[in-house]
């Protein structure tokens, strides 16, 4: 490869990540993490003593501000983190160039979750 | 094998399979798996929320895989598996803030993390059957 050889090092270094653009995917990956201990044991704590509930008493819940806010930020934070944690489970361990197209799909499967969730959250807090 | 000599793969060195499971070796990649799985978990979480922004009908269907004997079982293991999760994470946090590298410190928190575990699904367990009322 030729052409390989005549790239400087920076043109090789480029794209491949560098000091500074990885330091926040670990850094968002913890700030996720830290965000999500409370939310967490909160989401867990109140589906328990929800747990012998309705479907009405679940809505009503649900409907609540303060729920509603909460679950957002929940839901915006989990996925965030899933997205981070799962991208560097498939960078251990494919190393084809499916890599970079399956870090891709899982990126835009959270998203698509995070705004389904959202959503259905917004339409049982705003519906009068 | 003669002719085809030159396609050999050539050999790996030894991998993770030839060392003796350790605390840490395994609480580490168990942070890894809980982490995998509980993403399963997040998908149900937004399938909960649609079913109930859909109306009494689709949340009639959640609520019975949820009250069921398998849902039981299912939710009893994410119990654990979001604990073991969550202590782990916090062992990691708390190294990511420079604490506890000494080889007895980290062999102690990874025993909290076991504990603490089970202990708190075991109360998330204890305060379930309190309020549901039933002897699952």
């Amino acid at each position: 490869m030729s052409g390989q050889r005549r790239r400087s090092p920076l043109g090789i270094a480029n794209g491949a990540g560098s000091a500074k653009h990885g330091v926040e995917h670990w850094w968002l990956e913890r700030v996720t993490a830290l965000a999500l201990v409370p939310l967490a044991v909160w989401l867990i704590a109140s589906l328990i003593a929800h747990e012998n509930g309705t479907y009405g008493s679940a809505i009503a819940w649900l409907k609540t501000p303060t729920v509603s806010i909460l679950m957002i930020l929940l839901l915006i934070a989990l996925f965030y983190h899933t997205a981070l944690g799962l991208q560097v489970v498939i960078e251990d361990y494919i190393h084809s160039k499916l890599k970079i197209l399956v870090v891709a799909a899982t990126h835009l499967g959270c998203f698509a979750l995070a705004v389904a969730g959202i959503w259905a959250t917004l339409r049982i807090g705003l519906r009068g | 094998m003669a002719g085809s000599a030159g396609k050999r793969p050539p050999p790996l060195s030894p991998h993770i399979q030839i060392y003796r499971p350790q605390l840490t070796s395994v609480l580490s990649i168990a942070n890894r798996i809980s982490g995998i799985l509980l993403s399963v978990f997040a998908v149900a979480l937004v399938s909960w929320l649609i079913a109930a922004a859909a109306g009494a009908q689709s949340y009639a269907v959640i609520e019975i895989f949820v009250r069921s004997r398998l849902g039981h079982i299912v939710l009893f293991g994410a119990a654990f598996i979001f604990f073991l999760h969550l202590c782990g994470s916090i062992r990691h946090l708390i190294w990511d803030a420079h604490y506890g590298f000494e080889l007895r410190t980290i062999y102690a928190s990874g025993w909290a993390v076991v504990v603490a575990s089970v202990a708190l699904t075991l109360i998330t367990w204890i305060a379930s059957v309190a309020l549901t009322g039933q002897s699952r």
